[in-house]
């Protein structure tokens, strides 16, 4: 359950939009369900009062809009823990002016998935409330089915990596620590494939992807102004996939662009229509660099430079890096 | 009217794929309902409706069109089309059914596509009534009935028995081929299935959302609202919703050398991609609201002025639930419909 409410969110909205230290507010509007939340840009307390949501599906990370903003004054933007990392991640990469937003951190105890819970409670789900550990599943055919919270929080949540704000200008409620998380016990799982396996478990689930982007432009690492897959003069521009050769190209190609600076945000696994499980080859490149480098995570402090884009005289010779790899290089 | 009792479902189904290839919804390796080749004893998916659309049949995401060779100054062109060969659709719910209709009236109006066509003639439809339509279906709107769906077969199903009827000759000859697995039934046998399914239509969260205030001749009425601005603010520009979608229909042909030979290529398009429609002088769309905005007044507005008021949004839902940022055609309808001036 979330410690900080909604009832706060927008008192704490009204108190910076009355004073003038904000003069437009990034939240999230809430939709015909509890669960379709779109975000948004509020101009006032009262627009607040209509459609501004704080719940369990505010999954939506704020960061990347931020470059796209170019309203007057400054904009307030809402940051979750893990929002905090692309935050501080872009801001390293120079894609907006830090002095045109003002950071409220709030504390998030996990987004619920609402894929998982229609996979329970079937369809025709047609609201989401939490009561305390538990989801109270509003239904069309089966009435109120009560769910175990934790078991139905989206995969980034269960294994959350911290429940610390990396960046704000102003906290609300407790923060947190990092976790000890267990992100990476998927990935060991992959790794402890076959090269075949490996190579038949992503040619299976890549094979579903419709090249819709989603995972692209959602991603605060993907904010090139023009994506070479877009691109009709790079050549390489493709629209969809005419064979399997291509479908693992976008992926992979993206997730080697993304190295070192994604900070495992889990946004291209969310909004994939086709549940792919995407984050996992990102994690795979963040457990890599960590084994290689020494423990990095992206975001977590503004101007660190990435092991990938910086040199020191202990790197590893790349030569280790593909004898580790072995028979499955 | 037939019908076959339910424990006989499988024996219907081998019945028709004797008759020809059938494909059918079953549940994937995501656990999301995908249109699979039927297999002996295949448990078909409890899901509502596919992830993807059923358009993918006639009109798939990627096909070579025709291979080109230069060889000195000679060049030859390879036809790559092969005739199609039949197939059956089973369990095709109301609204994509409509999307058909939406369809033909695009690929099989002069020029005729005849790649799309091909495939469209070789295609027996049938459908199958919603029982428990969901949350984010809104067909109704478009008038269309899934208590009573279009299709070359029709069925529903109750607690025992499925029943079929035949709306086509197509749906009559392949009905005919089915005799030994089914039963004659009255008409009215499925009623009771039609009035539980109409019961449940009204009582949906979107059942009081209309179209009336959309259509042809609408262009002035909504193209220069300020509320496309705000609408828009918060779109990624992604393709989910045209590539989930059952009715859309853009598409971009590209030659490409592969070095052996010049491909003609076609692909779906999406008019929310920053080069879409791109031409000599560039795109008439350079920024993102008018790219969103294309999208819905096409639904709404542009695609009826062209097709007798027919919209070209059947309200399958499915961009309802898998947009990233859940923007979707409800929330604009709301929002233009919803106004007095509108």
């Amino acid at each position: 359950m979330q410690t900080v409410t909604k009832e706060m969110l927008i008192a704490k909205a009204a108190e910076l939009l009355d004073n003038g230290s904000v003069t437009r507010v990034f939240g999230w509007q809430k939709g015909e369900f509890d669960y379709d939340v779109t975000p948004a840009l509020f101009h006032s307390a009262a627009e607040m009062e209509k459609d501004f949501v704080w719940n369990d599906f505010c999954g939506a990370n704020f960061s990347k809009y931020l470059i796209k903003d170019k309203g007057e004054g400054k904009v307030l933007v809402f940051l979750k823990p893990c929002d905090t990392y692309s935050f501080n991640q872009l801001l390293t990469e120079h894609r907006f002016d830090r002095e045109k937003v003002y950071a409220v951190g709030i504390p998030c105890d996990g987004m619920a998935d609402i894929r998982l819970i229609k996979e329970e409670a079937g369809e025709g789900v047609t609201g989401v409330d939490t009561e305390g550990d538990e989801l109270v599943v509003h239904t069309l055919y089966d009435g109120d089915i009560r769910l175990n919270r934790g078991d139905f929080l989206a995969e980034r949540c269960k294994v959350c990596k911290s429940k610390k704000h990396v960046a704000y200008d102003e906290l609300m409620g407790d923060d947190g620590e990092i976790a000890d998380s267990a992100r990476f016990d998927e990935v060991a799982k992959l790794e402890a494939m076959s090269a075949d396996e490996r190579f038949a478990f992503w040619q299976n689930e890549l094979s579903r992807c419709i090249r819709c982007n989603a995972c692209r432009d959602v991603c605060p690492a993907c904010s090139c102004e023009k994506c070479v897959f877009g691109n009709p003069k790079s050549g390489v521009e493709n629209k969809a996939a005419s064979d399997s050769f291509e479908e693992k190209m976008f992926h992979i190609i993206r997730a080697f662009h993304v190295a070192g600076r994604c900070t495992d945000c889990g946004e291209c696994s969310r909004v994939c229509p086709q549940h792919i499980p995407l984050h996992l080859l990102n994690r795979k490149f963040i457990k890599d660099i960590d084994t290689f480098y020494g423990e990095y995570q992206a975001g977590a402090e503004v101007g660190s430079r990435a092991p990938l884009v910086d040199y020191t005289e202990g790197d590893i010779e790349p030569s280790k890096a593909v004898e580790r790899g072995g028979a499955n290089a | 009217m037939r019908k076959c009792v339910l424990a006989d479902k499988n024996a219907l189904l081998a019945a028709m794929a004797a008759v020809s290839r059938l494909y059918v919804p079953v549940d994937g390796a995501d656990k999301q309902a995908v249109f699979s080749e039927w297999k002996d004893g295949a448990v078909l998916s409890g899901k509502l409706n596919t992830n993807r659309s059923a358009k993918d049949f006639f009109f798939p995401q990627t096909e070579n069109m025709m291979t080109f060779k230069m060889s000195g100054k000679k060049l030859e062109i390879f036809d790559t089309r092969r005739e199609h060969e039949d197939f059956i659709l089973f369990g095709v719910r109301a609204c994509d059914v409509r999307s058909f209709t939406v369809l033909d009236n695009v690929f099989l109006s002069e020029p005729v596509d005849t790649y799309y066509a091909n495939r469209r003639a070789h295609g027996t439809v049938v459908s199958l009534a919603c029982n428990k339509p969901a949350e984010t279906c809104f067909c109704r709107t478009f008038d269309i009935d899934a208590a009573d769906p279009e299709g070359d077969v029709v069925c529903w199903e109750d607690s025992e028995n499925i029943y079929l009827t035949a709306k086509t000759e197509k749906g009559e000859k392949l009905l005919a081929a089915l005799e030994n697995v089914t039963e004659a039934c009255g008409d009215d046998a499925a009623d009771g299935v039609k009035t539980l399914v109409n019961e449940r239509l009204g009582k949906l969260p979107l059942a009081e959302l209309k179209a009336d205030k959309f259509g042809g001749g609408k262009t002035d009425a909504f193209f220069n609202d300020p509320a496309w601005d705000s609408l828009s603010e918060a779109c990624i520009g992604c393709g989910t919703c045209t590539f989930v979608c059952s009715t859309c229909q853009c598409y971009d042909i590209k030659d490409f050398d592969t070095g052996h030979g010049i491909h003609r290529f076609r692909c779906w398009d999406s008019c929310m991609y920053s080069d879409f429609t791109m031409m000599a002088h560039g795109t008439n769309r350079p920024n993102h609201m008018q790219r969103f905005r294309q999208r819905f007044m096409h639904k709404l507005v542009y695609y009826p002025e062209n097709n007798n008021g027919l919209f070209s949004c059947v309200g399958c839902g499915r961009c309802l639930s898998r947009c990233p940022i859940s923007m979707n055609i409800v929330k604009v309808m709301k929002t233009l419909g919803g106004k007095e001036d509108a």
